[in-house]
């Protein structure tokens, strides 16, 4: 357990508080299961960039401790490859919604991952556009109703987890904020993992996704994540039939890979040791 | 190419392209992370980018596309980086969001936008000056922009080197504006900056962390965010933001925020402000160009000189902020009838002309858009046409 006062101690609490989320949101459960794994870790804040897109989980950077960064929508990603590929030794997070990282930013995402770049991402994944005020996303299941899509949703959506894995990601694990214990362990493989490392977390978002779909209170929709927890080793076994709806989850990738920023300094290294092109100026 | 030849000062002597000594100039000024990706007619900065920086311990990188190449070093001047890219129209186009969030978060960046043809895909490999206005105007809302620009590949060099120094003076997205025919032209470069004894080199704050404020108004209206990692924990966001770096949007806030983003560059105007003259001193028919557009006007006026018309040049170095200033002094004095405005495309730069001199001077605009350099027999011809009309 964690003494409330050693996660104040990571908040900007004096300043920036209250927050801007809505009652019941699930991205305040997420932004304390961050802090918790890095007290856990042990990593100092001055070692930490903190890189948000845009959307509610944007905002959470203004509200933590670190060298924060809440940069232009989707882009999170290519912003943090840049600061580490110019401060390796830094520990670069990146917390992005489902909209942000897989849509508008959906190519940084892939890119991210096939370079296996050491950046972990904390994908808060509610299923909806919240800031906007509920518009569909690429992870809106078929038939939920959103602004945009008021006679049900016709698009099907992404994975995000086999996207990741698949595009060439390193580590790659779903969680959900009502096991927020278990999804706290996750994020602290991801942080420790080198290599590009996601973490998917199914958050609730009761005022716009709940609200049109008539899901309940955020109470509800927790119990119902609760429900349609499966996790993986057990999903192995079920049909697909019986998984359709289900939230499976736990780690689905963990493999140690070639990392990009190490791999370029050890290039860049062999180039400087005497193999350069004589034309260098 | 090797180094073989050196000038009477010692430094070596090439025969290169305009792109090709932008990026001895990014390198000699001291940039150690580039983040691009290959478009013409700019492709070879990027590729001179990539053979000279990992030798040196800097970072290359070719990114998935524009957008991400311009958010790559834009990260990496967060972290402390001098960074740079290099792009032509249609990666201009897209990289204009993030240049708006470099200007609002006040990071020092350098753009290299060799420009080409357009609109849309329009002539990738010929010549245009029609980028003007987007240089300045590119991103969306209220801001100010340093746009440098050259007319021989040595200018490129020395260009490039002072885009990196007035980017870190003013903490602010410099873009260098070349057009196609400086980017690929060869000729005689001499590296003066090889030795250079002050690559730029981002500064750390003087106070200790619990003091620190990003973006707090300095006497010199000049503020600069401290890198990543070394201390002083702050945010960056491209939001409206208080002098700690947190999102405001109180009425005083925000009309302080718009006023120091522009007071910061306009403020120092002098020292930003960069052209040459030509024959101005009696130039009675001012002409005025830059790039590729100015060569053509300096053949154009020893033409014109040799037929006793007293023409003159102003051939501009910094295109914004536009050096109104200097150009309305060198007319005044010259006491000039008549201004023409030079150009590769269908009128920009003869607009904040037009502005300046209003209905006291005439204005005439020389047009060219079909992806050709101007000739110098244009310029006269039109400068005769319209004396003697």
């Amino acid at each position: 357990m964690h003494e409330l006062s050693d996660v104040y101690s990571y908040l900007r609490w004096k300043k920036r508080f209250p927050a801007v989320w809505c009652p019941g949101c699930g991205i305040g459960s997420i932004m304390g299961a961050i802090i918790r794994a890095i007290i856990d870790l042990e990593i100092p804040k001055d070692d930490i960039a903190f890189i948000s897109g845009i959307g509610c989980t944007g905002r959470m950077p203004v509200y933590l401790d670190f060298n924060t960064m809440h940069t232009t929508h989707g882009r999170a990603l290519p912003f943090a490859t840049g600061i580490k590929m110019h401060r390796p030794e830094m520990k670069v997070i990146v917390v992005s919604g489902d909209g942000d990282s897989l849509a508008i930013g959906g190519n940084h995402f892939i890119h991210a991952a096939r370079r296996n770049i050491d950046i972990t991402m904390i994908l808060v994944n509610n299923s909806i556009y919240g800031m906007t005020g509920g518009q569909v996303a690429p992870t809106t299941p078929i038939g939920k109703v959103t602004h945009t899509m008021p006679y049900g949703n016709y698009e099907p959506p992404f994975n995000p987890v086999e996207l990741a894995v698949s595009a060439g990601g390193s580590f790659a694990a779903r969680g959900t904020v009502f096991s927020i214990l278990q999804t706290t362990g996750y994020i602290k493989k991801a942080i420790k993992h080198p290599g590009f490392a996601l973490v998917e977390i199914i958050s609730q978002c009761p005022v716009q996704y709940g609200r049109m779909n008539n899901l309940g209170s955020a109470r509800d929709m927790l119990l119902m994540q609760k429900k349609n927890s499966v996790p993986i080793k057990k999903a192995k076994e079920m049909s697909e039939e019986d998984l359709d709806g289900k939230i499976i989850t736990g780690i689905f990738k963990e493999e140690i890979k070639t990392e990009y920023s190490s791999a370029y300094r050890n290039f860049a290294k062999e180039i400087r040791d005497g193999t350069g092109r004589e034309d260098s100026p | 190419m090797t180094l073989n030849r050196k000038s009477p000062r010692g430094n070596p002597l090439l025969f290169i392209q305009g792109n090709e000594a932008c990026v001895y100039g990014a390198i000699h000024a001291g940039c150690n992370f580039f983040a691009g990706y290959p478009i013409t007619p700019s492709t070879e900065i990027t590729e001179g980018m990539s053979v000279n920086l990992p030798g040196i311990g800097g970072t290359f990188m070719q990114m998935e596309d524009e957008i991400a190449s311009i958010a790559a070093i834009i990260g990496a001047s967060a972290a402390g980086a001098v960074s740079m890219t290099a792009t032509s129209g249609p990666g201009f186009s897209l990289m204009q969001e993030n240049i708006g969030y470099a200007y609002m978060v006040q990071l020092p960046i350098v753009i290299i936008n060799v420009q080409r043809g357009g609109p849309s895909t329009g002539l990738p490999t010929m010549l245009s000056q029609a980028d003007t206005m987007q240089a300045r105007w590119g991103t969306h809302g209220d801001y100010t922009a340093i746009v440098l620009t050259a007319s021989s590949v040595q200018e490129a060099y020395n260009v490039t080197i002072r885009a990196f120094q007035i980017a870190d003076r003013f903490s602010t997205p410099v873009i260098v504006l070349l057009d196609e025919l400086i980017g690929h032209m060869r000729e005689k470069v001499e590296l003066t900056m090889i030795n250079n004894k002050n690559p730029v080199r981002r500064k750390l704050p003087e106070v200790p962390p619990e003091w620190y404020f990003p973006y707090k108004n300095t006497l010199d209206m000049v503020s600069h965010p401290a890198p990543f990692g070394e201390g002083f924990r702050y945010n960056i966001t491209g939001l409206i933001h208080d002098k700690a770096g947190f999102p405001s949007s109180v009425e005083h806030e925000v009309i302080n925020r718009m006023e120091f983003l522009r007071n910061k560059i306009m403020q120092h105007c002098q020292e930003i402000w960069d052209y040459r003259e030509f024959y101005t001193e009696d130039a009675k028919y001012l002409i005025i160009a830059y790039g590729s557009a100015a060569r053509a006007a300096r053949g154009a006026i020893e033409t014109l000189r040799n037929m006793r018309i007293k023409g003159g040049l102003i051939e501009l170095k910094t295109v914004w902020p536009f050096p109104y200033l200097p150009i309305s002094k060198i007319a005044e004095k010259a006491k000039s009838k008549i201004i023409f405005v030079a150009e590769n495309n269908m009128g920009q730069l003869v607009h904040p002309v037009n502005e300046i001199f209003s209905n006291s001077v005439k204005v005439f605009n020389i047009n060219r858009f079909d992806g050709h350099a101007i000739d110098p027999y244009e310029i006269v011809d039109m400068v005769k046409e319209n004396i003697y009309a």
